[in-house]
Parts: structure tokens; sequence; C-alpha cells
């Protein structure tokens, strides 16, 4: 067992830590970074909890070691709020009761980060949204509530009703 | 923290990972991670050495040539279906990655790594049996070129001698009136295969079949052809009847099976997934 020297940029914010090889993604953020918004569900990839964005694009921070991210660019759900208030993901995701008990909420958050910075304009269907948001396990909502939410920010004009 | 220890090593070139491979003992790759991180997480793999291959970028690229398409094997499957050049020269490849994983683990999944892990419910490996792509394989000694038919060697098993890497995959130019097509059974979309299969099929000027190969997968240990099906396709005129032959051609073929999906059940899905893939291969070559 050994320490790296990793240097990475949290939600804009530069730093360099040593982290044991062993460590994932998501234990580092949590443990050492104390950011324990990214949830960690199943530990081998099926849950989608844990999703953050590495360079702009969603990742299973429990399927990627600490190491490897290295150099690189994470955002994870503490960086999404701007001055104490809600993303417009965040705010739909709660007008539309598309959580509950929360546990899934950062890694659906980050999923459709991705979405809207992917579909600029906008227009999905209801296929679109949930194949995207097929990663993310949600066990209280049945998704009806995310996808409405999804619907009404990036939803074809005639799908989206408040 | 969840895997045995092991140590990690991030090499900025290829050689640099060859000599690594040559000189440690129990090391192994590390690409996307997607298979290999829970198989660590869960123990079931417990290597000395990990060879992070995610910092080389001469691993990662697709390119055209005369001989057809090269992709490097640390390419990802999100490039890969997000390729203008894969539409064009292999969209057989898009239409797979539609049902590989999820977005979150198709941005990381690589080509490579997929077709060394060699799962039997996986897409890719199915998507190369049909269209045996030819394999670049990399050691401290030199490079060999095999077949994709020779790399399988069993269950999650390669033929991959323990010193050596996948560095990239070679897929041939198709003939005109040439059409693809994927097909799979999940529980859920996005979820593992229990069967899938894909078919590739040249047409000549006289709609005659003159080159068919179906691959399968979910059926046995490793993704396979279906000869019998082939050479009964080969120099036929298409149509409904035939589409039934080959089905229940298809259905023929021995299966293994468990208590959740038996034997009999592949079988039948095999039979359905091989009518819809040849029903939108014909469709495809015909518009």
């Amino acid at each position: 067992m050994s320490a790296h020297r990793i240097a990475v940029v949290v939600n804009g914010k530069k730093c360099e830590c040593e982290v044991d090889e062993r460590v994932s993604l998501a234990e580092f953020l949590r443990q050492d970074l104390r950011l324990t918004g990214t949830h960690i569900g199943c530990e081998h990839g099926v849950c989608g909890s844990c999703t953050v964005l590495v360079d702009e694009i969603s990742v299973r921070s429990c399927l990627m070691l600490a190491v490897q991210a290295d150099g690189r660019r994470i955002e994870t759900i503490e960086g999404v709020a701007r001055e104490g208030s809600l993303q417009p993901i965040q705010e739909a995701l709660s007008r539309h009761h598309g959580l509950q008990c929360g546990y899934c909420t950062p890694g659906v958050v980050m999923s459709l980060i991705e979405l809207e910075r992917e579909n600029p304009a906008g227009g999905l269907s209801d296929a679109d949204i949930r194949k995207a948001l097929s990663g993310n396990l949600c066990r209280c909502t049945g998704y009806q509530g995310i996808v409405d939410a999804a619907l009404e920010l990036f939803g074809k004009r005639d799908a989206a009703q408040g | 923290m969840k895997p045995a220890p092991f140590a990690y090593h991030a090499p900025d070139t290829l050689d640099e990972a060859l000599h690594l491979m040559a000189t440690l003992d129990n090391a192994r790759v590390l690409a996307g991670g997607q298979s290999l991180m829970p198989m660590l997480n869960f123990r079931v793999v417990q290597p000395e050495h990990l060879i992070d291959l995610g910092r080389i970028p001469e691993l990662a690229f697709i390119e055209p040539t005369p001989h057809g398409l090269q992709v490097g094997a640390t390419t990802t499957q999100r490039t890969i279906e997000r390729s203008a050049l894969v539409r064009q020269y292999c969209p057989l490849l898009i239409d797979a990655l539609f049902h590989v994983g999820h977005q979150q683990t198709r941005n990381r999944g690589t080509i490579g790594g997929s077709l060394c892990h060699l799962d039997p419910s996986a897409e890719l490996p199915v998507t190369a049996c049909a269209l045996d792509p030819v394999l670049t394989i990399a050691s401290q000694n030199g490079r060999r070129q095999i077949s994709f038919s020779d790399f399988p060697a069993g269950y999650l098993t390669s033929t991959l001698e323990p010193n050596e890497i996948l560095v990239r995959i070679d897929f041939a130019p198709w003939p005109e009136r040439t059409g693809t097509a994927f097909e799979e059974f999940a529980c859920r979309p996005a979820d593992f295969a229990i069967v899938s299969v894909a078919a590739v099929i040249t047409m000549d000027s006289g709609d005659r079949i003159s080159e068919a190969r179906i691959a399968i997968g979910g059926i046995s240990a490793v993704p396979m052809r279906m000869t019998e099906v082939e050479t009964l396709l080969l120099g036929a005129h298409c149509d409904s009847g035939l589409i039934e032959r080959a089905a229940a051609g298809a259905a023929a073929f021995p299966s293994v099976g468990d208590d959740n999906y038996p034997a009999e059940y592949r079988q039948e899905l095999a039979a359905h997934l091989l009518q819809r893939a040849l029903t939108k291969v014909i469709q495809r070559i015909q518009t």
C-alpha cells in the first residue's frame, strides 16, 4: 500500500491530497474532502447514486479510483446550487415531487446536468429522458416525478406541463 | 475501500505499459474499469499490480484506413457511439452500444476492455463475433494480429498472454448492399442481455444472400457464430419463408440455461431475435 499525490479541482476549488491507491473517487470525495452529498449505494456500478461529473462527463465514482482522477475537474452535488438558491433542476425536482428519501437525488441531478449540457436546445422526448435516467435507481418515486421535472425543463414544448 | 491491496501504475506510453506487463507478476490491465472495478470490489480478482491504460493517448483513436476502420483499444464506448466515422463504416457497433450499460458506464467503458473481459451477455463481443475484426496485440516481444474468432478461450477468458495488451481493433470494410442489425432481450432496457443476436448480411444484385454472419450471445460461455443458419441463408433469396426457416434453425441450437432462464427459453428468444434482426437487415439493404 502506498500513498499517491493527486491534484484535482473539485467544484472549482483546487486541492492536492495524498490518497491510497485502493480508495475510490466516491470515498475520496466523502471521507477526505467531507463532501458527503455524493452517496454510495451499491459500490459496483449498478445504482448510480454516486454519479459525479469528471471533466464534464458523468461517471460512477465508485468505479473510478481517486488516483485516476489526478489532474481532472470534478463536479459534485455540493457545487450545483449557487449562493444559497437551488439550481433549476433541483427546483423542478422539488416542484414535481421527484424525490422522497433523497438518497438517489444527487446522482439524478448530476445525470440531468449532463443531459442539459448535451442538449442545450432541449426538445427531448419522454423516452430520451428515461434513457438518460436509466442509470439512476430510485426506490421511492417510481420515477414519474423525476421524468416530469426533466420534461418541464428539457422536454418538447407540447410534452412539458407545469 | 474494498479491493485487496494492489500497487497502482499509470504509464504514459504503451512501451512503458508493456515493460511493466513483462516484468511484474500477477499484473492486470485497467481500462475503463466498468467490469474490473466491481470484480476488484468483490475481490473476485486480486491482482498485485494494476496497470492503468487511461493515460496512454496513443491507445484511444478512431481512424479510417483503406483497409477499414481502426479503433484504439481504450476508445470509450461513448466516443464510439457518437462517432460519425463509426456511423458510416460500422453502424452495427452503434446499434449494439445502444444496449450497453448506461451513459455513466459507457462514458468510461472501453471497446478493448469489453472485448477482453468477454462477458457472454455483453453486446460488444457478440458484435465482434459477427464482424470478426482483426485484433492487434502487443507485448515487449513485438506485435501479433489475430481474428476475433480466435480470441475467446472460454468463459471470461481470452487467448491474451499475461504479458500482452490488446491495442487496436480493425474492422474490415463491407461490400455494397450489406446490412447489419443488433437485437437483444433483457428484462429492463440497458440490463445485461439474456440473449442477443448480431446479423451481417450482404446481397448480390440479384437479391441473393452472398454473405451471412450471424452471431449469438447468451446461449454459450462465449459468443458464437450460428454456422448452420449462415449456410441456410447463403445463396438464398430473402423472403419471409427463409427468415422463418432461419429462426427455426436458431431455435434448434443447443443452449446453456439456468433456473431463471432455462435453455428452452433462450432458444425461443434466439429464434425471435434472429427473425427481428433479419427482417431489419433486409429492410435496411433494400431502402
